[in-house]
């Protein structure tokens, strides 16, 4: 053990030990509340859980798919319905249609020209998909560069900022907080695939969303080291004059497709 | 034990501070002590108060933020569950802090990350500044962190010759000032979007020459400032919000994407946490993923959290350091009545209902730590005597919303009266002494019946000076009260005179 630990965890021992030199004084709630009382002991703190550990609708049904809904729009990210049968060509549809605004636009406006893709992106756009999607879903995107991304064979930070648009799967979705959950699956991929593109498009199944955020937490428990990430509409900043400003540094484009 | 409610002493124990003229472009440098510097806490104020446009941004900053967080607890139905929960895991971390640090440690370096300890602000930044300098890097990009400010971080990587850049972009607007941050959440509050332009303009070499005031527009030229950085950074700092015990994840929550893209793009990560942000267990991220992000921003949840655990062999940064942190935590700990304060999870939800701190701002408290929290926090974290104790009001809104229901007002009065009985009879300070007089003289009139009543009187006398009901500048020692504060005028009749003539009137 370093010096340094040993040393702070020898503070913080006498500092527990010394309960009682100002016993007293007051009344202070949080150390002396109806939780118990910090002590000298190890013994865990008794923790009241009466909250909801989870919500009053089951896992895909209409309420929650409807309170998503509802949440997500509020966010600003775009909200899609389909049927499995229909997706492929929605979310061709979603990444050729990104690929054309941007050609009308120009890049000039959100990316430092130091950065861009010495290869102009394909006339109906490019898309970095991760290895383990379902091969069905890119079916549809005829004349779409489609690029494949793994942790074994990684597009670089440039390729990936040369990118229309991002398409992943989700582990979990959350309908209290409009949230989405990427854990890093074959489905979803590296963390930085779902980043660097301007638009990303991450389909959900239906059965995948729940209420509350207690029961996404346990679910994502179950296999706790995965990079977790958890999304809740676009980036966002308010940072001047509390203004929301939209799109920053992640995706500015949210897409949220729910296939049921 | 007496405890002193009223007045605090003008201490100048700090030595002047810089402070920024209104609507200058430089802010108030960078202090050598983060958590101490500027004017003492009554010549800040004073200065702070004669800011109209200060006033004007904090406002509305306040009400805007206490407004969606009003709206969006409201609609959590378990929310005061939620916080007794809250309070009691931070009780039991506390209890518990020596095994759980060592747990997360274990758990950190089986998933491939290194973890260093350090006891104070100098030690973490020699960690860091040799972890970053062992990368053959001159510049690391930041996320937004108050462990990192707390400690200097940046100024002591700068003496080093690495250039830190924060991301975040109200910090990137106070670190081009060369400012410091007025708010936990949102650092610039105190600068208009103007003054925030002709800061791009000046200090931003990368600035479109046609940029106007328009927010978003702002937003997009820091984007677009940071997008080259980001994609070529070797080195990465980030603070935590979390960090479990039982499984060695550390989490960060975020808006901009700042966030993510130093925790992913990097090859190397370093961490700095304090001791105290750890949770014991990874399903109690449940409970303080609901409460933080409705305290702080007023959403239902933030745009982003990320989580990681040690290394991900593929995805993310290949080298992950952990700096532990103590910075005067454990002498937080040892006070039985104050260690609540490490229960903190820097939600700001304080700031915002604060009567001072609406009309001070955050600069006033010279600390990384202000408003209520700060006022308790910065005191107990440095030692050090301090009259931040006393920039309450003791109203207890901040009680109120604090996620994890920490009793600010009960602490404040504790170390108010730590305060006076560390000072009673001592000589030195005019405060104390016409404290010490006052009540001398309070305790003679109030003894006698007839002495009370003609002594009641004698308020009336001060309507003579007083202009549309209100009283600005009383004479000495008056003065010190009314230096910061107006004096509302005495009644005309003193509550012994009405009673006595509603008895007569029977």
């Amino acid at each position: 053990m370093s010096d340094t630990k040993a040393e702070i965890l020898s503070r913080i021992r006498g500092a527990l030990g010394s309960d009682g030199s100002s016993a007293g004084a007051t009344g202070v709630a949080g150390t002396a509340g109806a939780t118990g009382t910090a002590g000298t002991t190890a013994a865990p703190v008794a923790v009241p859980r009466e909250y909801r550990s989870a919500g009053e609708h089951a896992p895909g049904s209409d309420a929650v798919l409807e309170l998503l809904i509802d949440r997500l729009v509020d966010y600003k990210a775009e909200v899609h319905r389909t049927t499995p049968e229909d997706l492929p060509d929605l979310l061709a549809g979603l990444v050729t249609q990104r690929s054309a605004e941007r050609q009308e636009v120009g890049s000039s406006d959100y990316r430092s020209p130091d950065v861009l893709p010495t290869t102009p992106a394909t006339p109906r756009g490019a898309v970095v998909v991760p290895h383990g999607i379902d091969q069905g879903w890119v079916s549809a995107m005829g004349g779409v560069d489609v690029r494949v991304d793994s942790r074994d064979a990684p597009l670089s930070a440039a390729e990936l900022d040369g990118m229309d648009a991002v398409v992943t799967a989700a582990r979990v979705a959350v309908a209290e907080t409009g949230t989405i959950v990427l854990d890093g699956e074959p489905d979803q991929g590296r963390r930085a695939i779902s980043l660097v593109p301007d638009v990303h498009v991450c389909v959900v199944r239906t059965d995948q969303v729940v209420q509350t955020v207690p029961e996404a937490v346990r679910l994502l428990g179950t296999d706790p080291g995965r990079p977790l990430t958890w999304i809740s509409g676009p980036s966002a900043t308010s940072d001047i004059e509390l203004e929301r400003v939209e799109g920053v540094h992640g995706p500015r484009t949210l897409h949220v497709v729910l296939v049921s | 034990m007496s405890t002193f409610l009223g007045m605090p002493a003008a201490r100048d124990r700090r030595g002047p501070g810089p402070d920024a003229a209104p609507g200058s472009l430089s802010g108030v440098g960078r202090p050598e002590d983060p958590l101490h510097w500027g004017a003492s806490f009554p010549d800040a104020a004073k200065a702070a108060l004669d800011n109209g446009q200060l006033r004007r941004n904090l406002g509305k900053a306040t009400s805007t933020i206490r407004t969606k967080r009003a709206r969006v607890v409201g609609e959590v139905p378990d929310w005061e569950a939620l916080r007794d929960a809250g309070s009691a895991v931070k009780t039991d971390v506390m209890a518990r802090l020596p095994e759980l640090l060592e747990e997360l440690e274990r758990n950190v370096t089986a998933r491939g990350g290194v973890v260093h300890w350090a006891r104070d602000a100098a030690e973490a930044n020699q960690i860091v500044a040799d972890l970053v300098r062992a990368k053959d890097t001159d510049e690391v990009v930041k996320v937004k962190s108050m462990a990192t400010q707390e400690i200097g971080l940046n100024e002591a990587l700068a003496e080093e010759g690495i250039a830190a850049v924060e991301t975040d972009l109200a910090e990137l607007i106070v670190q081009l000032a060369d400012d410091m941050p007025s708010h936990i959440l949102v650092p610039a509050i105190h600068r208009n979007r103007t003054e925030i332009r002709d800061i791009f303009l000046e200090r931003m070499a990368d600035a479109p020459p046609d940029l106007t005031d328009v927010p978003r527009e702002l937003a997009m030229a820091a984007r677009a400032h940071l997008r080259r950085k980001f994609l070529s950074a070797k080195v990465a700092i980030s603070g935590a919000n979390f960090a479990v015990a039982d499984t060695g994840t550390l989490a960060v929550v975020e808006s901009e994407g700042n966030g993510r893209m130093c925790l992913t793009m990097p090859e190397t990560l370093i961490t700095v946490m304090g001791i105290e942000k750890l949770i014991p267990t990874f399903d109690d991220l449940e409970v303080f993923l609901q409460l933080l992000p409705r305290s702080s921003t007023g959403e239902r949840m933030n745009p982003y959290t990320s989580m990681w655990t040690g290394v991900t062999p593929g995805d993310g940064p290949q080298e992950f350091h952990l700096v532990l942190l103590d910075n005067g935590r454990t002498k937080v700990l040892a006070d039985e009545a104050g260690r609540s304060a490490l229960h903190c999870i820097r939600c700001s939800a304080c700031l915002n209902v604060c009567p001072v701190y609406e009309r001070v701002g955050g600069h006033a408290y010279g600390s990384v730590y202000p408003g209520p929290i700060g006022a308790i926090l910065t005191p107990q974290l440095t030692g050090e005597e301090s009259d931040l104790p006393y920039a309450s009001t003791l109203c207890g809104a901040c009680y109120e919303v604090c996620p994890v229901k920490i009793d600010i007002p009960s602490i404040l009065v504790e170390l108010r009266a730590r305060e006076v009985s560390l000072t009673a009879g001592s000589s030195g300070h005019t405060a104390d002494r016409v404290w010490s007089a006052a009540m001398k003289a309070a305790s003679f009139a109030m003894a006698d019946g007839a002495r009370f009543r003609r002594a009641a009187r004698v308020p009336r006398l001060l309507r003579a000076i007083s202009r549309n009901g209100v009283i600005r500048k009383l004479p000495f020692p008056g003065s010190l009260w009314t230096r910061s504060r107006d004096l509302m005028e005495p009644p005309r009749q003193t509550f012994r005179d009405w009673w006595d003539g509603r008895e007569d009137q029977r």
